[in-house]
This record gives C-alpha cells, sequence and structure tokens, in this order.
C-alpha cells in the first residue's frame, strides 16, 4: 500500500497525513483552499513525541488528487457525511477507513459509494498549532477492524502501515466489542463529567449511599450495554470495570466534553450518546438516561450561545 | 387573647412572615437567626419590607435561641438542609407549643416531629430576597396552606389560629385538613424545573421553550405525581400549568431557579429535599424515579466538584 489519501486534515488527520508520508505517499483533502495551498508549498510539521516535517499533496477536491488505495475519513464526526458526498463517484477501487468517536460513521459513508470500508477508532492525540503544524501528545494506538467488504487481513496490513509510519496502531477480526465497550465507557463517563464538572476520579465508581454517582454511572452503563446486546455485540471489556479501574489510578483525567464545556465550546455529544442512542432506537432498546444525558448537554450547549 | 410566634430562620421567606405579623396588636413576634448582622439590624430599626408590600415590623431577633420566651407557635423557615440544627436549638420554647414549616421540599415535617410534638405541614409562595441587613425585597405575594402532619399532628384549631394570625397580618393563609396537595404541587414544580436550570445554566424561560428539556421536565413531573398518586395524595393543581405560566416572559421567562443562584454561587442546594425527597418516597412505595434519581445524583456531582 503506497497512496494513502487523508481527507480532513485536523489534528487527528494531519498527525495520520505527517506520519504516514514517511512510508507512503500522502495526499491531503482539506476544506479550505489555503489550507492545501499551505502545505503544497510548506509541508506538515509534526513536533512533540517527534520532529520531522512531511511533504504531500493537498488539494481541496478529489480530481486534483491520484487516485489512492487507503482514504482516512479523519474529519470531525458532524463533517463524514459532507466528505463522504465529495468523494461519491470518485475512487472505486480505494478502501475508506473512518476514524471518528461513536459508531456509525462507517455507514454513513456507506451511503455514498460502494468502496469496500475498514472502521477504525482512535486514542491518539494531538494539538494543532497552525495549518501546517501539529505536535503528537498521546501515542495511544488507533484500532481497525473489518466493516462493508473487507477482512481481518484488511485491517491488520493497515495496521502495520501505521505502525510502520510511527504511530500505534492494533487490528481486530471485529471491532465492535472494542469500540462498544469504549463508546458506552465514553458516553456516560464524558457526560456526568460534564454535566457535574467532576473529572473522572473516585465519585464515579461510589456506591455507599443511595445518592451516590456511582449508581447513575452503573445505570447509564447497563442501558449501554443493553443496547450493545440488541446489536449482537459481546463487549471486550466491562465498562463499569473500565470506569472503576481508571478511578482506582487516580489519574483524575479531565473527559474531553468536560474540557469542551469548561471552554464553552460546541461538545462531541452527537456523535458519542447521540451514536449510541440512535443505536437504540433502531433497535428499540429504551435508554432514557442516556436521552436524558444528551438533552442536558444540548442545553448546556444552548446556554452560552 | 394574644399570642407569641418565633420565627426560625429569618431570611427572605422567614422575614416576610415576621415583619407582617408584627404589625398585630395582639401578635409578640420573636426571630432567631445565625446571621448576626441581620438580627441586630432587626433590633436596632425594625424589619423593613420593601416591593409588593411597604411594612415596618418591630419584633425581638435573637441569634440566641436561650433567650427565646415559650411561643403558641414556631414558623420554621430555614434552608432545608438546616432544619435539624435550627429545631434542636430552639425546641424547648415549642414545649406547649405548636411548630409550622413554610419551608422547600418534602421530608422538614418529619424532621421536625423528631424534637417537638405538635407540627404544621406548610406550603407558602411568596418570596423576596434579602437586600442589606434588616431589609427584605418583598418580590412575589402569595397564598399559604396550613395542615396538621399527619404523623404528628397539631390541633386543628391552633392551624386555623396560625392561619387566621397570618392572613389578618397581610398574608393570606389558609388552614385545611390535608396540606399535602399544595405541598406536593409546590414540590414536583420546584424539583422538575430547578436542577435542569442548575445544570444547563438555562433561565426557567429557555428551559421551557425547547422541547427535549420541556419534556424532560415533564417526565419529572410524572414520576412525582406517581409518587403523589401512591399516598392518595391531590394535587391541588397541575404542575405543568405551573410551568408553562412560569414561562410567560411576564411572569418568570428570565427568573434564574434558585438552584441555579446556589450553583452559581457554589451553595449546597435543596436538591436532598427537592428531587431527594421524591426519590426517598418512591422507593419506600415501590414507585420508580429513575429520572429525579439521575437529577438528584448529577447535582450532588456538581457540589463534590467543588469540593475538588
Amino acid at each position: 500500500m503506497t497512496r494513502v489519501c487523508v481527507a480532513g486534515a485536523g489534528v487527528i488527520g494531519s498527525l495520520f497525513a505527517g506520519f504516514l508520508a514517511r512510508v507512503a505517499e500522502v495526499t491531503a483533502l482539506t476544506r479550505r483552499e489555503e489550507h492545501a495551498r499551505a502545505l503544497n508549498d510548506h509541508g506538515l510539521r509534526v513536533s512533540g513525541r517527534a520532529d520531522f516535517t512531511s511533504r504531500l499533496t493537498a488539494a481541496t477536491t478529489p480530481d486534483a488528487l491520484p487516485e489512492p488505495e487507503l482514504v482516512i475519513v479523519a474529519s470531525k464526526g458532524g463533517d463524514v457525511d459532507t466528505i463522504a458526498s465529495q468523494l461519491a463517484g470518485h475512487w472505486p477501487a480505494a478502501t475508506l477507513m473512518t476514524v471518528q468517536n461513536g459508531i456509525g460513521a462507517d455507514e454513513i459513508v456507506a451511503r455514498h459509494g460502494a468502496w469496500r470500508l475498514l472502521s477504525s477508532v482512535t486514542f491518539m492525540s494531538g494539538s494543532r498549532h497552525a495549518d501546517t503544524h501539529v505536535e503528537y501528545v498521546l501515542d495511544t494506538a488507533t484500532w481497525i477492524g473489518p466493516s462493508r467488504g473487507t477482512t481481518p487481513a484488511d485491517a491488520q496490513a493497515v495496521a502495520e502501515l501505521i505502525e510502520a509510519s510511527g504511530l500505534k496502531a492494533k487490528a481486530f477480526d471485529d471491532l465492535r466489542p472494542a469500540q462498544w465497550s469504549k463508546l458506552i465507557f465514553n458516553a456516560t463517563v464524558n457526560t456526568v463529567a460534564a454535566l457535574t464538572g467532576l473529572r473522572h476520579e473516585m465519585p464515579f465508581a461510589r456506591l455507599d449511599d443511595d445518592r451516590d454517582l456511582g449508581h447513575l454511572v452503573r445505570a447509564l452503563m447497563d442501558e449501554g450495554k443493553a443496547v450493545a446486546a440488541a446489536a449482537g455485540v459481546a463487549l471486550d471489556e466491562d465498562p463499569w470495570e473500565m470506569n472503576v479501574l481508571a478511578t482506582q489510578r487516580g489519574f483524575r483525567h479531565a473527559p474531553s466534553m468536560l474540557e469542551d464545556v469548561l471552554a464553552r465550546r460546541p461538545t462531541e455529544v452527537d456523535m458519542i450518546t447521540g451514536s449510541l442512542v440512535r443505536e437504540a432506537h433502531r433497535l428499540g432498546v429504551p435508554v432514557p438516561l442516556h436521552e436524558t444525558m444528551y438533552r442536558l448537554i444540548k442545553a448546556k450547549e444552548l446556554s452560552w450561545e | 387573647m394574644g399570642m407569641r410566634i418565633c420565627i426560625v430562620g429569618c431570611g427572605a421567606v422567614g422575614s416576610l412572615f415576621a415583619a407582617n405579623l408584627a404589625t398585630l396588636d395582639d401578635v409578640e413576634v420573636w426571630a432567631y437567626d445565625l446571621a448576626r448582622e441581620h438580627v441586630d439590624a432587626i433590633d436596632r430599626d425594625g424589619l423593613r419590607l420593601t416591593g409588593a408590600g411597604e411594612v415596618v415590623g418591630r419584633l425581638r431577633a435573637t441569634s440566641d435561641a436561650g433567650e427565646l420566651p415559650p411561643c403558641d407557635f414556631g414558623i420554621v423557615a430555614t434552608k432545608a438542609m438546616h432544619t435539624d440544627a435550627a429545631i434542636a436549638a430552639t425546641k424547648h420554647a415549642f414545649a406547649d407549643g405548636c411548630v409550622a414549616t413554610v419551608q422547600n421540599g418534602i421530608g422538614n415535617e418529619e424532621v421536625l416531629a423528631r424534637h417537638v410534638e405538635r407540627v404544621i405541614r406548610g406550603t407558602t409562595f411568596p418570596a423576596g430576597k434579602i437586600t442589606a441587613p434588616g431589609v427584605v425585597q418583598w418580590d412575589v405575594k402569595g397564598d399559604t396552606t396550613f395542615g396538621p402532619f399527619e404523623d404528628s399532628p397539631a390541633p386543628f384549631a391552633e392551624v386555623q389560629r396560625l392561619a387566621d394570625a397570618c392572613t389578618r397580618g397581610g398574608m393570606p393563609a389558609s388552614a385545611v385538613e390535608d396540606a399535602r396537595g399544595p405541598q406536593w404541587r409546590k414540590v414536583i414544580f420546584n424539583a422538575a424545573t430547578n436542577p435542569l436550570g442548575a445544570l444547563t445554566g438555562l433561565t426557567h424561560g429557555r428551559v421551557c421553550e425547547r422541547p427535549p428539556l420541556r419534556k424532560l421536565a415533564s417526565q419529572l413531573v410524572d414520576e412525582g405525581k406517581a409518587v403523589a398518586d401512591a399516598q392518595g395524595i391531590v394535587l391541588d393543581s397541575d404542575p405543568e400549568e405551573l410551568i408553562d405560566y412560569a414561562a410567560r416572559p411576564e411572569v418568570a421567562y428570565e427568573h434564574k431557579a434558585s438552584m441555579l443562584q446556589d450553583v452559581e454561587a457554589r451553595r449546597q442546594t435543596e436538591v436532598d429535599y427537592l428531587n431527594g425527597g421524591i426519590a426517598d418516597f418512591g422507593r419506600k412505595l415501590g414507585i420508580p424515579t429513575p429520572a429525579h434519581e439521575s437529577i438528584w445524583a448529577l447535582v450532588k456531582g456538581v457540589e463534590a466538584s467543588w469540593m475538588q
């Protein structure tokens, strides 16, 4: 695999583009003309856990780029539909890999073309300093699994390419058990933290008293587990145990949704809780508590508009 | 026949009762409160109400419960979390008297009954705020309902005597055999709206104009109604109507719920006595209240976040 296109060059897209350019011919599909021009003129600098500058070709339309074998759709969740519609009719032989939070991004892409699809979820993080400069912060892995028309071997090949570039990746025969565990964990911990202002720590696992927060956390996770069960997914880790373990470790992690709320930025609740609630509705599983959390977060966003 | 009444907790609502009752010739009013500046100002200059009514009441205020003489009535108006400490300190004054609550939430009567024999269930709608020591802005006039507390009742004639004094003093009150209906209507209203404002930062009107949130308020109302129903309580009107009425621009569209004000000031909220009270009763009665339990846990989480 030698030609990769990164569609959507935010933090995650820039990290993939910068690293993969060391082992493949990388192109980038950007939204803004000046972003494409800057990348073409100056390349893309990666700092933080690495320090190098990659050359790549960027454009705002697929017509201007050579046909890739792999397309990494790396936009925020809300932009997947726009990017997929832009790609419609192009590159029929390519494999498209989605990398958004939550679930269902691959299904959105599937509606716009017959490409082969891979599904992935990434835990790496970075900071964007400029259109042409991204900092690599957390070197955690990207998990990849087959989706439409692909096999575990396809996921493995992409994981190997990513590993060769210097990023971390892991292939799964079926991504859904890991993806759903993470989704249920995230939909719960992020929204509870964002509404209470608590970092992810002890109160999330406390069950001593009736009013302790652990009861709500567990009830939210139980709703999520019921949705996973209805979807036929056997979870790879129990989200409640992930929660207990994380609070015991004492990292006092500030979940991203809490950071968004503190900075009064729009949150990713639509991709996280939203995707869980949409699946629940599709499968006819009641999720009143997640609906409540969703409504409260959306209302909180409204309060600072 | 004259009577002596002590207001226990002379904040905004307590002050409305204290000042109005003090205008009556046949009522001697005392006030017990821990805010020294407020107490000193009342003793020096009287207790002044402005706004919805202009009143100056002359009464005795103290922060020393030992000074209180035997009283015919107590009216407890502290924040709900201070009930136990306040009545424990003052109960000697009510050894032969009756004690009414006009506090928010449910569960206050039960706390009073652990300390005194004759308890009056009460619900009041007037509201105001202390603007300076000894001065209270009277924002909203409204009715008060009193009734004997079932488990530890005051004689009905005494309930009537208290209601009559309040009415004559300018705080319209009625005595009813079953005062639970008005109380649960107010609790359900408060529990369905206050925490939504507190958790989202939105005013009452903005909570109501967002359909998904308004629906959540209805879910909280429905759970509250089911818990009231299971006790045979007949609400005196529908909390839903109160919610929509309050959302009107000329009523309380721009009003920040007291719980939102508490959260913004990082003060402990009354959630334990609102959503927590409904959830507790629900659990005892076997009525599920998942929405109240979740909201309760979230607001307790907000309070806990201030300790981090």
